[in-house]
């Protein structure tokens, strides 16, 4: 499988399980959204961080 | 053309005050100035022009009746469609939500402004949900930019941009998720503030990205902003980020210039990229203030990724059923960035959300050493209209995603930003003012200084 058949299926497995309804026409925009979404948190995953590092999923100044 | 329409808010406010001008006189100016030139625009969605012309009125009856005036007396603002207007269907630039019953009460920003005597007249175009930087809008057309109507407005809060540096309204109301309040400042050449997260009451606004959401004022000079964000201010129960701080005027700090300020240049990042305009804005304002120290904001490239993240997921989580129910009746640029957020796993938004601890603490120990740090608010001035891509540092990227650059890793964590428009020809471009948090009244003071010193202005555009 190249990486465009994985992300095909990652799309279709997803959207399936998440009740998406997806039309093959939006396929190429939604392949190139995950494609890139992906690659962001790429980098954000490969930056080291501690076990005790704390989430902010609400900004406390 | 109107002449009272480029006016500034406080100067309207004083005219009212005194007498000179009746808050139905300014009111009917404006409605006019919309009649013609929102044509044009396409800045404003609605007009609430019987409900304005009866708040003028109860105003001049205060005024005949020796009741005090406040500090927005007889000053026409607008919102952007996602703030509760009563009355209205809250659109939030989408076809879906014009089914919703209309607001039963307006957002409490508009009821505070109007407390501080400020009149609505209407809601403001916008991007499709907020998720946005161009001003485009595929159910009720671009928002256009006042100074090349063939040009972006930015977005998400386009209308809000045109409509001010349109000279339709002195004063208008956005939000700012990565950019939304910042972008339209600086392609439309105005003033806009993003203040710190958890400053300004969001409730009764049609939320985006929850921890990255923040409303704000544009205005055409920094004095309106300060008076109209001083009246904004002071916690609100019904936001749950909304904290709970003493409210802390910037109004009365605005003239004290620049003096002790430490003030740097952001570097790295922020310099690569950037189009010539760009860089000679941020010139030309670092000079105004004798700034030429560089510092870095650490790992701002990862940032701005884990912001990117954020949003496509928490947006995904905010309208999943919407894309089960009514997948058609989204914008498609919206639709498929939606649906490429929701199938990203949750370890990996875990993982943005720790970073953001992360680079929050490291940026903040940069406020140790500084007390303003400066950065482009855009890229570039504005593209054209529909245009896709362009070439940042040498590479051709799409544009809609990339406008942002700049400000996502500023709003990622919550720090107060002025955005001051600098009137380069043939646009102008605006240059992003960072203080620490809760340092909103510092950012406007270097805002206030740059523009006695004439480095920066709204400038006028040339319509007709």
């Amino acid at each position: 499988m190249n990486d465009q058949d994985v992300t095909d299926r990652w799309i279709a497995s997803s959207a399936a399980l998440l009740g998406l309804p997806i039309e093959a026409e939006w396929m190429p925009a939604i392949r190139a959204n995950v494609e890139v979404t992906f690659r962001m948190a790429k980098l954000v995953e490969e930056f080291p961080l501690e076990d005790e590092a704390e989430p902010a999923p609400v900004y406390g100044a | 053309m109107s002449e009272l329409g480029f006016a500034k808010a406080h100067e309207i406010a004083a005219a009212v005050s005194r007498g000179d001008l009746t808050a139905r006189a300014v009111v009917e100016d404006a409605l006019s100035a919309i009649r013609n030139r929102n044509q044009t625009l396409n800045a404003f969605t609605d007009v609430t022009a019987e409900r304005a012309l009866a708040r003028a009125d109860a105003l001049d009856a205060d005024r005949a009746a020796g009741r005090p005036a406040g500090p927005l007396t007889g000053v026409p603002f607008a919102v952007k469609n996602l703030f509760d207007v009563k009355g209205l269907p809250t659109r939030a630039g989408s076809k879906i939500n014009r089914d919703r019953p209309p607001a039963q009460q307006d957002s409490p920003l508009i009821e505070r402004l109007e407390a501080a005597g400020a009149i609505l007249v209407g809601a403001l175009n916008m991007g499709e949900y907020a998720y946005d930087f161009t001003g485009e809008n595929a159910h009720d057309g671009p928002s256009r930019n006042p100074h090349d109507v063939s040009r972006m407005s930015g977005g998400s809060s386009g209308g809000s941009g045109s409509a001010v540096a349109g000279g339709l309204v002195p004063l208008a109301l956005g939000s700012d998720t990565n950019g939304s309040i910042r972008v339209p400042s600086s392609f439309c050449g105005i003033f806009g503030l993003k203040p710190t997260y958890g400053r300004l009451s969001r409730a009764r606004s049609f939320p985006f990205v929850a921890s990255l959401d923040h409303l704000g004022p544009f205005a055409r000079c920094a004095r309106d902003l300060a008076i109209s964000y001083d009246a904004m201010q002071g916690h609100d129960p019904d936001d749950e980020a909304c904290v709970d701080r003493p409210v802390e005027p910037t109004l009365p700090q605005l003239d004290r210039g620049i003096e002790g300020l430490r003030i740097a240049l952001a570097g790295g990042y922020f310099r690569k990229g950037a189009f010539p305009e760009a860089l000679q804005a941020i010139e030309r304002v670092a000079k105004a203030l004798g700034a030429s120290r560089e510092i870095e904001l650490p790992e701002a490239h990862r940032a701005r990724a884990a912001a990117y993240v954020i949003t496509a997921t928490e947006g995904a989580a905010l309208h999943l059923d919407r894309l089960r129910q009514r997948a058609h009746d989204f914008d498609p640029a919206t639709r498929d960035r939606l649906i490429a957020g929701a199938m990203i796993p949750a370890s990996l938004v875990v993982k943005a959300q720790k970073f953001r601890r992360w680079y929050r603490d490291e940026v903040l120990a940069l406020f140790r050493d500084v007390d303003v740090i400066l950065a482009p608010a855009t890229p570039c001035a504005a593209p054209a209209i529909g245009q896709q891509t362009f070439v940042l540092d040498g590479v051709e990227m799409p544009v809609r995603p990339n406008i942002g650059i700049y400000t996502q890793p500023i709003s990622f964590i919550g720090l107060p930003v002025a955005a001051v428009p600098v009137p380069l020809e043939p646009l102008p471009v605006a240059v992003q003012v960072i203080a620490a948090p809760w340092r909103e009244d510092i950012a406007l003071r270097v805002a206030q200084y740059l523009e006695a010193q004439g480095a920066i202005m709204a400038p006028r555009p040339p319509l007709s």
